[in-house]
């Protein structure tokens, strides 16, 4: 299943600075939740200090997941069921001013 | 001579500033008194208010009632930078009859490129001040209040028990003022127009407006301190924030137009280095909100220092994490930059941008990793020197940088020293054209 995932906000530098990644997932027998997407990330995508982008099973607080530009919190977070060619965008949220 | 003259000129041009600014204000007040008479051929606008407004009251959105409304409205914004600036120009061009500034700094040459109600002759001058002579000399007809004020819960407080704010606007530049601002408008039940940019990027949205969102329904715990970086440290493009301050003054005009179509319940994205806008759709407000929800836990403003773990201002806070043997001050630094290795750990584009000869740069990020380190051994080899010093921006990253090398390199005969103050105070103490940025 292709995917693209992408990253704003300085959550890319955790993904060696690059904003968008098309990725493939490998057929499996349950459904790919996005839960099971952050630790294939962990596994194979994130470069050092894990700790800056999960936590908990989740992701850190300050970083916002959009499904195809929605609010994961309204496609049920982590056991959100994966689709092909969604769009997943991980926000850092910025303070800046 | 002519520095001593120069210096008494600038004493002078503030002092006579200073004076325009108060009669200004008199005139102001004298002028409002006299120019309260309506037009007797319109319903609520005197004339020359007419001519003013025309080109929005042209406007659906706007027309004579949403004028009217402008007029009467109370509008605070919390920072008077590259957000707050655009932001307040367009609102008091607008007719917004009241606009509270609130902002403790002072303007500083490195604000220039994108707080655009500064100039060099502001420089040294409280934010607010530069705000209020530009803002009130775009238009006379409106009520500008600059607030030189530490913004905190009980400033806060208080400014919003004296006054009803019809909107909010957040450009502010920290995470603590950012949950303060908005429980504070919870609260006191008010809209809260939330922009944030940083480098080329930047986002916009509306809090606690027609069911949406707040900010702590989105994040109801605040980042860890150290994923948070500041424009000082990372940097911003002017006009990005730019965007971004015009946008909230749009948001700003349409809550008190009662347009429809408010960014409340959704977020704004603009990534300036790809010209590209998206907007997300956000969750509704969180029954379970620990200051907007059914049960709230949060029912006074709190110390979101301490909530936030961090400081209410972007500044970096100095830290000591070596014995005070193992630090020169920056007076030192010429005689030894002979006959030891000087590693200089900011990162790439600042040691670009201006840095002391006969240095040689590893940033931080890579000391942490192994190659990093064995980059640092094979200076130190090339170099065939036994003293290394450790400088950076202002003398943290420096310490921390030495602490890790001297853990991986124990047992070497190698003589670590940092460099107290970092280049700040190099440009403090030795020589004040090392810039400061």
């Amino acid at each position: 299943m292709d995917i693209k995932l992408e990253f704003g906000g300085g959550a890319e530098l955790l993904f060696d600075n690059q904003k968008q990644y098309k990725i493939t997932l490998e057929n499996k027998k349950t459904p790919w939740l996005i839960g099971d997407l952050l630790f294939w990330m962990k596994d194979n995508l994130l470069k050092d200090r894990p700790e800056l982008f999960l936590q908990n099973d989740s992701v850190r607080p300050g970083i916002l997941v959009l499904v195809n530009d929605t609010d994961w919190e309204l496609m049920d977070t982590v056991r959100y069921e994966i689709k092909p060619n969604d769009s997943i965008l991980f926000i850092s949220t910025l303070h800046g001013g | 001579m002519c520095e001593e003259t120069i210096a008494t000129l600038i004493k002078d041009i503030k002092s006579l500033k200073e004076q325009i600014r108060e009669k200004e204000q008199l005139l102001a007040a004298h002028l409002k008194v006299q120019s309260n008479v309506p037009c007797k051929y319109s319903e609520a606008l005197q004339t020359n208010e007419i001519a003013r407004y025309s080109r929005q009251m042209l406007v659906d959105e706007v027309g004579l009632a949403g004028q009217i409304s402008l007029k009467a409205s109370k509008v605070l914004i919390v920072g008077a930078g590259g957000l707050g600036c655009p932001a307040a120009v367009y609102l008091a061009g607008a007719g917004v009859g009241q606009i509270t500034i609130v902002d403790y700094d002072e303007v500083e040459l490195s604000n220039l490129h994108r707080q655009i109600l500064h100039s060099e002759d502001d420089v040294g001058a409280s934010k607010v001040h530069s705000a209020y002579d530009k803002l009130h000399s775009l238009n006379r007809s409106i009520q500008i209040i600059p607030l030189k004020m530490h913004v905190n819960s009980a400033s806060i407080s208080q400014l919003m028990s004296d006054n009803s704010y019809d909107v909010v606007i957040d450009g502010s530049d920290n995470v603590a003022t950012r949950y303060l601002l908005n429980d504070a408008c919870v609260l006191n039940k008010m809209p809260l127009v939330s922009g944030s940019a940083l480098q080329t990027e930047a986002q916009l949205t509306v809090y606690n407006y027609n069911n949406g969102p707040c900010y702590r329904c989105l994040f109801p715990v605040p980042p860890p301190p150290d994923t948070v970086k500041s424009c000082g440290d990372g940097g911003v493009l002017g006009p990005v924030p730019g965007v971004i301050g015009c946008l909230q003054a749009l948001e700003t005009i349409k809550i008190l137009t009662k347009s429809d179509g408010v960014l409340a319940g959704r977020f704004l994205l603009f990534d300036g280095s790809t010209s590209r806008f998206r907007t997300a759709t956000l969750r509704p407000r969180s029954p379970e909100c620990a200051v907007c929800g059914h049960h709230p836990t949060v029912k006074e403003l709190q110390d979101y220092e301490q909530f936030c773990g961090a400081g209410a201002h972007d500044k970096v806070v100095s830290i000591d994490i070596l014995r005070s043997v193992d630090h020169i001050n920056p007076q030192q630094l010429e005689k030894v930059l002979e006959d030891s290795l000087v590693v200089d750990v900011r990162d790439q584009a600042q040691y670009r941008m201006c840095h002391l000869p006969k240095t040689v740069n590893i940033p931080y990020g890579e000391i942490l990793k192994a190659e990093g380190a064995k980059k640092f051994s094979d200076c130190l080899e090339a170099a065939g020197k036994r003293e290394v010093y450790f400088l950076c921006r202002r003398g943290n990253d420096s310490q921390r940088a030495l602490d890790h090398l001297k853990q991986v390199f124990s047992g070497s005969n190698v003589n670590f020293f940092n460099v107290k103050g970092g280049l700040e105070a190099y440009s403090h103490n030795v020589d004040a054209d090392f810039p400061i940025y």
